[in-house]
């Protein structure tokens, strides 16, 4: 479709006009015109609502917003071509069969070898074995061998060496969905564990013996330690609530030597509504700080990020300092439990706060122990009910400690964006279907390649300038501040306005300093050449001809690095207010009025954000060149010019 | 009067001191006449405190039996609490304390009696003349000239003996503004764009009152900053409202038809008590201890401080945009023009002129748009947010600047050359010092206190190079271009380094601060030790040949 515009959602005065393509994977905008062509690139999969607007004189306006936070206007010329855009866009938006996505499609052009590697980079039993498990405590089960205990359970699950397989169907049956406690982390240092399960079928006063001794042998696992807490993370009403329909949670009277705890965290529909509010509140346009506030209260968002990372920190704090083991769950087992043994883990491992140990606990504590990304993240066409921000809360809840622990993690802000793109974008297998048992019959790893693999390759843009393996951050338990701390918790802008540039900082300190580290590297290479050919001079005093050529790099390096720093930079509206500005008392005089009238003329005809292009100050280009590999492209946005697949994201 | 007659009790032992995040210290009080000092006695001294009365903006007696407590609450928003056995003592203490803290004259002052332990290198009093400053334009303009006419302090009190005046205008016809101008304060130069040759003027509004009084030669002087058949914006910081009922007391605004190359632009910026109580709301609330305290983000909106700050980023933005990009001269006011109008024209400059973000040229900006263009910082500054007495001049005006400037710097964290810590140090001392600089309303108070004879300057020490160093930004590079802040409230953030400072763990912050600050730091030795081998083996290859 010719003659689109793309509207920008700060400024509307900020249009852009182009051709929109529809492919079988993404939604094309090409920019008229300017040299660059500038292109926006949009996957299907990406896509969380289309939304048709009224017909104006201009055109059809489309909006259509994404999973990652994008929110894209157009306003296509003809009523009947919108509709057409709309009916496709609706169809191919949600697909019915797992074939349909686009890692079944996406080739990145690697071989069948590498791609075997890819998959083969997180080995979920070299982390057991890293934890210290088989031990005289822990052993692997292969009772759920062909999924036949529990079927949204990997097949490989650790628990107490006590626990006979008898005990262990007897305890799944009387769990939610046959989910029984298995091992999620195993801490060394102590014997001390963190394990998971779902809700257990109590009702008002059922009760399994088969279910009292498993947890019976979590404590004798820990011979440290006469009692485990049992922790619900759900509110207490939840909890109780359910035992009217047969489920419910352990009555501390049947169960020997546990300790009960409740940690409210909400369901996934309170989640899905507070996201809701939040990105309504991210969307307003021009809002006052007040609207903006208020409504980031009101949306309760951060109460809930607080409520998970609450939950984390305690369990952290049982295992790390009390030495007692802790059983987690919630309801099924798969939301509220994962996100909390992540966090708790996270906090209690270090190697979990490196790049490789960060996939290893996605892969560990969602992946495997069946979080339902299809059905949460709605990559098939599904129940909307069933769709909520799960795993998003968890990664926030990781930006929240590393704003927190500057210097702890060895990641940095972006990599946490890329994994929330890539498990909403479906292009690499990783995050499909609902369980480990429906990826291995859809042969996954056959037909599709690992994020994981691809991160890694691309690792140096996702570091931490300021981790250091032997800082004191990096070693042992994080111990984030408790108690009157709401303030530390922030709204974070560079994930829910991902996309809208003009609100972020205008320069990148990650970026300016890993580029100061690169040049820092290439100092020290050229520095043992400098010692080696000096030594060399002057034991042999003989010539030496091939001096010239390094010294021309390093040169060509230094002018980089001091003439980078130009800025992508333009006023925003600081007039807006200006412009609605005619809300006086009719008992002004008529000479107020032409002053006024005046003035929006004046500031409309010269616009300074339509003359902003043909000023040096608007260098776009030139905000990336401290970014150490050429500006760290983010998905779907800007890239893909050649449109090749496989370059898309490297940026 | 003597120190001593307040002084009932100089010194009390056992004296317990709690601080949060720190241990609690067990020490011997002592007060003197400026400070109040505990001194654990162990060897290496490192749990003292060293506190200026003049930074005591509130305290509070407790007692339980014969153990009383004092909760002094300072101006730079720090709360420590002292135990003092004994009520006696503790009476004696708090009442001391108490008069000390709240001493009327101002040469009673410790600045007066400071006696730096440094040696100055450059006297900050003279570091910064607009003479200096006048030499700097008149190398790109000749349209401007250095006025005296207020060289006794007559014509306007509240200006410098020495002000900037476009060159048309004699000094009779500046006698004449100044009479047209609430509180003599006619336009002056305050900046000047040497892009486009476009300048930022400032003022008090015009005495119009309700009857349209007007005054040829202020018509004359402000335009004489225009360009031929250009037209120029007024930026009122009144809204439009306020301006009208400023005519019936006097006041009032610049009339369409006797200026009629002028486009008038009113945008409301907050003043006096509003100001005040927004800051003493927004600390309550970052003070709250209450476990339970999930209405966080309703507190900090209910305070309105963030929104003040959008207000004043909005409209210092929108004068930075008129000069810059609509090549338009700009003059600013509001009523006195002493504190909104400082807040608009210092901050644009700090938007358009890379000098404003070094550390001299930022000192420079504080001593020009501040303290010589007569911010009344003495009333301003007297009490800070713990203070219970609601005086109508008090207001945190120089703060709600500082604070802009930290949010800019937090959007451009590599634009300038100090960091956050300079601008607390700003802050800290605008409200007590051992430095006689913020001290007085105006140049003509600070002359006739002769601080430039009697008291140190707070540039003396602060640019010793030693001194210097904790205060650059490891990030920083020179970047000459026009910086444009976002002011959406996702981009604004509250300024923890001064409201949560002393109720948020810091140590992990300062860790990443100091990662920072190595990792450039051994980057430069690197680049000096290859530079250096690379001179030795060029000269030893030229030898050889």
């Amino acid at each position: 479709v010719e003659n689109v515009r793309l509207l920008d959602r700060l400024s509307s005065r900020r249009a852009v006009v182009g051709t929109l393509y529809l492919t079988a994977t993404h939604v094309i905008f090409v920019e008229n015109g300017s040299e660059t062509r500038k292109e926006t690139w949009v996957l299907h999969s990406q896509i969380s609502s289309i939304e048709k607007q009224a017909t104006t004189a201009t055109g059809c306006p489309l909006l259509i917003r994404c999973k990652n936070f994008q929110v894209i206007q157009l306003v296509i010329p003809q009523e009947r071509d919108c509709h057409d855009v709309y009916i496709s866009l609706i169809r191919l938006a949600r697909p019915v069969k797992y074939e349909e996505l686009y890692c079944f499609s996406f080739n990145p052009k690697l071989d069948k070898e590498e791609r075997e590697q890819g998959w083969k980079l997180v080995d979920l039993n070299e982390e057991y074995n890293r934890m210290g498990v088989p031990n005289n405590y822990w052993q692997i089960s292969d009772v759920n061998r062909d999924y036949g205990v529990c079927d949204s359970y990997p097949t490989e699950v650790y628990v107490p060496k006590s626990a006979t397989a008898h005990i262990i169907v007897g305890s799944s049956k009387f769990r939610s969905r046959r989910r029984f406690p298995a091992l999620s982390y195993y801490c060394k240092g102590n014997n001390a564990s963190i394990c998971r399960s779902s809700q257990p079928l109590s009702g008002f006063s059922a009760r399994c013996l088969e279910d009292e001794q498993m947890l019976q042998a979590i404590r004798k696992a820990n011979p440290g330690s006469d009692f485990i807490y049992v922790v619900d993370t759900r509110p207490k009403l939840n909890a109780m609530a359910n035992r009217a329909a047969g489920k419910g949670y352990e009555n501390e009277d049947n169960y020997s030597n546990i300790k009960f705890q409740f940690i409210g965290i909400e369901n996934i529909h309170v989640m899905r509504n507070s996201l809701q509010k939040m990105l309504e509140v991210c969307e307003l346009k021009s809002p006052s700080m007040s609207d903006f506030l208020w409504g980031l209260e009101n949306s309760g968002w951060l109460k809930h990020i607080k409520a998970i990372m609450d939950a984390g920190i305690f369990i952290a704090k049982a295992v790390a300092e009390e030495g007692v083991s802790v059983l987690v769950h919630c309801s099924d087992g798969w939301d509220r439990t994962a996100q909390v043994c992540s966090v708790a883990s996270l906090l209690l491992d270090p190697y979990y706060r490196t790049m490789k140990g960060f996939m290893v606990l996605i892969e560990k504590d969602w992946v495997s122990f069946g979080h339902k990304f299809n059905h949460r993240y709605g990559n098939l066409d599904g129940d909307p009910k069933e769709i909520s921000p799960v795993i998003d809360q968890f990664i926030e809840c990781v930006w929240q400690l590393m704003e927190q622990f500057p210097c702890a993690f060895e990641f940095n802000e972006r990599f946490l964006i890329h994994i929330q793109h890539h498990i909403y974008s479906c292009q690499f297998g990783n995050f499909l279907c609902n369980s480990q048992k429906e990826r291995r019959e859809l042969k996954i790893k056959e037909r599709t390649y690992s994020l994981w693999a691809h991160l890694w390759k691309n690792r140096a843009d996702y570091l931490n300038p300021l981790y250091r393996s032997d800082h004191s951050q990096t070693q042992g338990t994080l111990h984030p501040q408790i108690a009157p701390c709401n303030f530390l918790y922030k709204f974070w802008s560079g994930m829910y306005n991902r996309f809208e540039k003009g609100l972020h900082p205008r320069q990148s300190v990650t970026d300016y300093l890993m580029a100061v580290k690169e040049e820092t590297q290439q100092l020290e290479e050229e520095l043992e050449v400098l010692q080696e050919r000096l030594a060399n001079l002057q034991k042999s005093q003989s010539g030496d001809n091939k001096v010239k050529s390094k010294q021309q790099d390093r040169s060509k390096q230094t002018g980089l690095y001091t003439s980078n720093n130009s800025l992508a930079n333009t006023p925003q509206e600081y007039s807006n207010d200006l412009k609605s500005f005619p809300s006086r008392s009719p008992s002004q005089g008529d000479e107020e009025d032409s002053a006024l009238i005046l003035t929006q003329d004046n500031l409309k005809s010269s616009d300074p954000d339509l003359s902003a292009n043909s000023d040096q100050e608007s260098g776009v280009e030139d905000l990336s060149c401290r970014s150490p590999s050429g500006g760290g492209c983010l998905p779907s946005e800007d890239s893909g010019k050649d449109s090749d697949e496989a370059v898309f994201l490297a940026g | 009067m003597e120190f001593a007659e307040l002084i009932k009790t100089p010194r009390a032992d056992n004296v317990v001191l709690h601080r949060p995040f720190h241990a609690a210290v067990e020490g011997t009080l002592c007060l003197t006449g400026h400070h109040l000092i505990l001194s654990s006695r162990r060897q290496d001294n490192a749990e003292e405190l060293w506190l200026l009365h003049s930074n005591i903006d509130s305290i509070e007696k407790r007692f339980v039996g014969s153990l009383g407590t004092i909760i002094i609450k300072c101006k730079d928003l720090r709360i420590i609490q002292l135990d003092i056995p004994g009520m006696e003592e503790c009476l004696n203490i708090a009442s001391s304390i108490e008069a000390l803290s709240t001493l009327d004259s101002v040469t009673l002052m410790y600045p007066f009696f400071y006696r730096p332990m440094f040696e100055v290198l450059e006297d900050g009093w003279s570091s910064f003349l607009l003479e200096q400053e006048f030499e700097l334009l008149s190398s790109v303009t000749n349209e401007w000239r250095l006025s005296c006419v207020n060289k006794e302090f007559s014509v306007c009190p509240s200006y410098p003996a020495l002000v900037i005046v476009p060159k048309c205008i004699d000094d009779e016809a500046l006698r004449k503004v100044a009479l047209f101008r609430h509180g003599g304060r006619f336009p002056v130069l305050s900046y000047y764009h040497k892009k486009n040759g476009m300048a930022m003027m400032r003022s008090s509004q015009p005495l119009t009152g309700t009857n349209g009084r007007r005054c040829k030669e202020d018509e004359k002087l402000i335009n004489a900053t225009l360009r031929s058949g250009r037209r120029g914006f007024v930026i009122d910081t009144r809204p439009l409202n306020v301006a009208q009922q400023a005519r019936a007391k006097g006041g009032g605004f610049e009339q369409e038809v006797h200026y009629p190359q002028w486009r008038r632009i009113h945008k409301y910026i907050e003043r006096f008590n509003i100001l005040q109580e927004s800051f003493i709301k927004l600390v309550e609330a970052c003070n709250d201890q209450s476990h339970n305290m999930d209405r966080w983000l309703s507190k900090l909106e209910a305070s309105n401080w963030l929104t003040h700050i959008k207000e004043l980023l909005t409209a210092a933005c929108l004068a930075a945009q008129c000069i810059d990009r609509e090549g338009a001269s700009v003059l600013v006011h509001g009523s006195e023009g002493t504190d909104s109008t400082l807040q608009v024209t210092s901050l644009a400059q700090i938007i358009l002129d890379p000098r404003c973000r070094t550390i001299r040229g930022f000192e420079a900006l504080v001593v020009r748009e501040w303290l010589q263009a007569g911010h009344p910082f003495q009333q301003r500054c007297a009490q800070s947010a713990y203070s219970n007495s609601k005086q109508k001049w008090e207001a945190p005006v120089f703060l709600l600047f500082l604070e802009c400037v930290w949010q800019i710097h937090r959007q451009f964290p590599c634009s300038f050359e100090f960091n956050e810590q300079f601008l607390i140090l700003l802050f800290e001392h605008a409200y007590a010092s051992q430095f006689g600089t913020f001290l007085g309303n105006n140049e003509n108070e600070r002359a006739k206190l002769k601080l430039p004879q009697k008291t140190m300057s707070l540039w003396s020490w602060v640019n010793r190079p030693e001194e210097l160093s904790r205060f650059q930004n490891p990030l920083y590079e020179a970047n000459s271009l026009v910086i444009w802040p976002s002011v959406a409230p996702q981009s604004l953030q509250l300024w923890e380094g001064v409201f949560l400072r002393w109720n948020r763990p810091s140590k992990f912050l300062e860790e990443a601060e100091e990662e920072r600050i190595n990792i450039i730091k051994y980057n430069k030795e690197l680049q000096a030790k290859v530079n250096a081998l690379r001179r030795q083996l060029a000269e030893l290859e030229t030898d050889e040949e």
